[in-house]
């Protein structure tokens, strides 16, 4: 505690603020875990008839017993996905806060999304998630050269699995944990004829440190991720034109409505960061810090809706953070000045033993890591906080699951006040993060083209 | 039913990086060419409208602090003059008044000596006529209690003419 508590000392607020949600998630998931463990001590032993069912999709129509019958369910390939288990808060939340192909609305209802898919041996596939004919679940009943949907993300047979191309019907998808490397890894298996083939996911550019990886194909698709980013940057947009459009027209008046709203964000933006980090050169980085302002909050706002078209966790993806981070570190890199370089790389006035192996490497290891603690910040933030808010709503089913009683249903009505109170909690966030983004943006550039002083 | 527990949250997808970037980029671009852009100039040309109305205000006031001080000034003037005329005017009051007073005094003084001196004449006069009349008085007086004697006597006359001289009446 003492080593959390000094490691904690060494960053901001925000950061703390993050590390305490850390915290919160820590302690719900071992309740989980302590609840779930209670359980299943108390659940009775299960029954042998049961057990022995051949399919798992028989499994599934059992409904209840499923879960009790998990073990001896499991076929060679694994669990059938259609097996219906006790609720697992982690996995729910991992569930909801991760991108998908196709954008879960109600029960079995998904919006359907194009999918743009590209093995360097295939090439290009162009479909939409409907094509997968998904019925349950959001699980495609049909693959498409060797492309499957499970829960509304795309999949894709491994060329050395020998899958047939063209659209196949896959009788059941199976899952099974598994050590890859030495790390856990949750195996996906497409069973065709009695046959498991095995699954593998989009290419991702972690090189494997999150058990990731470069696969057979890449996913270009309009995911849920790309589909919120480009329905909030529309709305944002015609949100703002009509101010632009009442600004210039009303000319000589004092601003109302849409416009009096709007414009308090711009000139807060150039009063409050861009002038005091940038100085007199503001007006040139104004565009960028608004759109990045604009666009990270419209998104952290829409991701706080519970419902389509929100729920989108856009900004606690690193993928977005990492680029929106890398036009930062851009336009600060590039726009530098002959002082900045000086002082990063040479600093004037310090021994040159001490420039050599100190000074220098420190400097330049800082001009990469500012925009690792951008894209990390706004990324923890967004993730943690959609993480307890979804932990508080597990809680209704976890009780509802562990109790089935008038207690669970307590333990649920509980966790009413305490999302509410992290809902408004993340509204703050929100607009504290987006402007963290900007604001440390700002003080980046403004160090970068900062003039030498006089003295 | 299970859920894909992949944290794929954390791991940089190059189809998510394309996008986000792509997305962004367009939304900078037009952005600032369609919104930000008249927004800002329309809050520079409200802020200049603004600062040039302070500006006016500021140099009206100034105007209006000279037209006071102006107006202080011909106020304090004038009434500097209405004092002066105000004592003037009493002044030449006064100096009227006591000529008035001057005048009048000697106008008495001369009405009231002639008035004495009319008296003094018409005592005079009166004086003369009563001595003619006592003389006649005291001639008939004396013709009457010397009838015989005084008919004709001039010397009688004479003596009787100076006794009444003598009789001053004060």
């Amino acid at each position: 505690m003492y080593f959390c508590s000094r490691f904690e000392k060494a960053f901001s607020n925000e950061d703390r603020m993050a590390f305490r949600k850390l915290w919160i998630i820590l302690i719900l998931s071992s309740l989980c875990t302590w609840v779930s463990a209670q359980h299943e001590a108390a659940a009775p032993q299960p029954d042998a008839t049961e057990a022995h069912a051949e399919h798992a999709t028989e499994a599934h129509e059992a409904g209840e017993a499923g879960s009790h019958a998990q073990h001896e369910a499991d076929g060679p390939c694994g669990r059938s996905v259609h097996v219906e288990e006790e609720f697992n808060a982690g996995d729910n939340a991992v569930h909801h806060i991760t991108d998908a192909n196709a954008i879960h609305i109600v029960g079995d209802l998904y919006f359907n999304l194009p999918c743009i898919l590209y093995a360097p041996k295939h090439g290009f596939k162009f479909t939409t998630t409907a094509a997968f004919e998904a019925k349950h679940h959001g699980i495609g009943e049909v693959a498409q050269d060797r492309y499957v949907l499970i829960h509304g993300n795309v999949m894709r047979a491994t060329d050395e699995s020998g899958f047939p191309m063209g659209t196949v019907t896959v009788d059941d998808y199976t899952t099974r944990d598994s050590i890859v490397n030495g790390k856990d890894k949750t195996l996906y298996y497409a069973v065709v004829g009695g046959q498991c083939y095995p699954l593998e996911s989009k290419t991702t550019w972690d090189g494997g440190i999150m058990g990731g990886g470069i696969t057979s194909y890449y996913d270009f698709s309009i995911t849920r991720n790309v589909f919120t980013m480009l329905f909030t940057g529309l709305l944002l947009f015609f949100l703002f034109r009509a101010a632009a459009v009442a600004a210039t027209r009303n000319t000589g008046q004092a601003p109302r409505g849409l416009q009096n709203f709007l414009e308090p964000f711009v000139t807060f933006i150039r009063d409050e960061v861009a002038k005091p980090s940038i100085g007199p050169k503001y007006e040139k980085y104004m565009p960028y810090l608004l759109s990045a302002f604009f666009f990270i909050l419209g998104l952290n706002l829409i991701g706080q809706v519970p419902f389509f078209p929100g729920s989108g966790n856009v900004t606690g993806n690193i993928s977005v953070t990492f680029t929106l981070a890398i036009l930062t570190f851009l336009i600060s890199t590039f726009s530098a000045k002959r002082h900045f370089w000086e002082h990063t790389l040479w600093m004037p006035g310090v021994p040159a033993l001490l420039k050599i192996f100190i000074l220098t490497p420190i400097e330049v290891l800082g001009i990469f890591l500012k925009p690792f603690t951008l894209l990390l910040r706004l990324f923890a933030n967004i993730t943690a906080g959609h993480i307890v808010v979804l932990s508080f709503v597990s809680l209704i089913f976890i009780f509802g699951n562990a109790g089935q009683s008038v207690g669970g249903s307590v333990a649920g009505a509980a966790s009413i006040p305490l999302t509410l109170f992290m809902m408004t909690l993340e509204l703050l966030v929100a607009f504290l993060q987006a402007f963290i983004f900007v604001m440390l943006s700002a003080t980046y550039i403004g160090s970068a083209i900062e003039e030498p002083h006089h003295h | 039913m299970i859920f894909l527990s992949d944290f794929s949250v954390i791991k940089p997808e190059p189809g998510l990086i394309f996008w986000t970037t792509l997305i962004f980029l367009l939304f900078w671009f037009l952005m600032s060419k369609f919104a930000f852009k008249p927004i800002a100039s329309a809050l520079k040309k409200r802020e200049m409208d603004i600062q040039e109305a302070l500006d006016q205000a500021k140099q009206a006031r100034e105007e209006m602090a000279n037209l006071h001080a102006e107006n202080e000034k011909l106020l304090a003037a004038a009434r500097e003059e209405r004092a002066m005329m105000l004592k003037e005017a009493k002044e030449a009051g006064e100096k009227f008044k006591a000529e008035m007073a001057d005048k009048a005094n000697t106008e008495y003084k001369r009405k009231v000596e002639s008035a004495i001196q009319d008296i003094e004449n018409q005592k005079q006069a009166a004086l003369v006529d009563l001595k003619n009349q006592a003389g006649q008085m005291a001639i008939e007086i004396a013709e009457k209690l010397l009838q015989k004697d005084l008919g004709n006597n001039p010397d009688q006359i004479a003596f009787a003419k100076s006794m009444a001289d003598q009789i001053k009446l004060n």
